[in-house]
């Protein structure tokens, strides 16, 4: 749509049902969009199937064990100046990587309106929240493994499946917020230098962009199913 | 969806997705709309964590988690990844493949189901 439309005298696409049709059948690139940000939508999609089948396993698990599941709300507590908190890191971590998706969308924004400062520095505030992130992460894995005693086998308080299920699903994902913080950071020095000014687009932030807010999202289902339910 | 085809089928309601038509520089949206989702996911994040708070139990606590859990992901797919500003194409290409994973929900659902039973005739009982 982009490059076609902007072309003077092209009739205005065609939007909704008749548009996918006329996308499909036109002879033509279907998707009009930059081939890494349709590259990028894919690789997202198959990892969208990748963590509903770890969710569903999860699921499964949690039905078909004759065990008491842990309470996760007991589980990942915290104790605040005497006070026993339910959940509190967690809701600091998913307030993290919400602001994070904040800054990132905001990256993107400028790269379009090519503002390099503002947009490198953006981008390398979503890469430290993203960094704090993982850092409160690899807090909580401590304190489950030394102090609760929850190993991938077993643990104290229930079901032995709530070891590898919370390992598993929290694993791949802290993976996946680490590798965005190093693609982000390549990304951000990319800006700074001018290299996408050299190369005419600033598409490759956005790219970058679809793969934090996945993560994020990642993290909304997790949150829901894992610590919520 | 309704609502993405309603924007596509009246453009102009959307200046930034009418501007979109004709872009040559990919999407660009007022920072304004970024702020507000950001704004409504931490509310909804609250919402979601003030369920188990408050220790809301049963059906109550499974929808509520279950709507505040699709709010902020159609939040975050629509507005941050700009779906909402897309072809239908891509949309459908996108969106649709993963519903497929129902079926493997719905079948691992009966299958762990028949196995707890199992296990309790066998085991527990």
């Amino acid at each position: 749509m982009a490059q076609e439309a902007s072309i003077a005298g092209q009739p205005a696409p065609v939007v909704g049902l008749d548009g996918v049709t006329a996308d499909w059948s036109g002879d033509k690139q279907v998707f009009p969009v930059p081939w890494g940000k349709a590259m990028m939508w894919i690789f997202l999609l198959s990892d969208t199937f990748i963590f509903t089948c770890f969710l569903t396993s999860y699921m499964h698990v949690r039905m078909s064990t004759t065990s008491t599941w842990p309470n996760p709300s007991k589980v990942f507590s915290l104790d605040i100046a005497g006070h026993n908190v339910p959940l509190l890191l967690i809701a600091i971590m998913t307030m993290v990587l919400i602001t994070s998706s904040g800054t990132m969308a905001m990256a993107v924004n400028y790269g379009y309106r090519r503002d390099r400062a503002k947009t490198t520095a953006l981008m390398l505030a979503t890469a430290a929240l993203g960094l704090t992130f993982v850092s409160m992460q690899a807090f909580e894995w401590t304190k489950l493994i030394l102090h609760e005693g929850v190993r991938p086998w077993g643990n104290p308080m229930g079901a032995p499946q709530f070891g590898s299920a919370f390992f598993m699903i929290t694993g791949f994902h802290g993976l996946h917020v680490s590798a965005g913080v190093v693609y982000l950071c390549v990304v951000a020095r990319r800006v700074w230098t001018g290299f996408y000014d050299r190369k005419g687009t600033y598409e490759t932030v956005e790219v970058t962009g679809l793969y934090w807010h996945f993560v994020d999202l990642v993290w909304v289902f997790i949150f829901a199913f894992f610590y919520l339910w | 969806m309704n609502d993405a085809t309603a924007s596509q089928t009246v453009p102009e309601q959307t200046p930034q997705a009418h501007a979109d038509q004709g872009h040559a520089e990919g999407q660009q949206h007022p920072i304004r709309i970024y702020l507000w989702i950001w704004a409504l996911l931490f509310v909804f994040s609250t919402f979601s964590y003030l369920v188990d708070y408050f220790q809301l139990h049963g059906m109550l606590r499974w929808s509520l988690i279950i709507l505040f859990m699709l709010v902020k992901a159609g939040f975050i797919v629509a507005i941050f990844m700009h779906m909402r500003w897309e072809r239908l194409a891509l949309k459908f290409a996108i969106l649709i493949p993963p519903l497929c994973l129902l079926i493997l929900i719905g079948l691992m659902a009966i299958e762990g189901q028949h196995t707890f039973v199992t296990r309790w005739g066998a085991f527990v009982r």
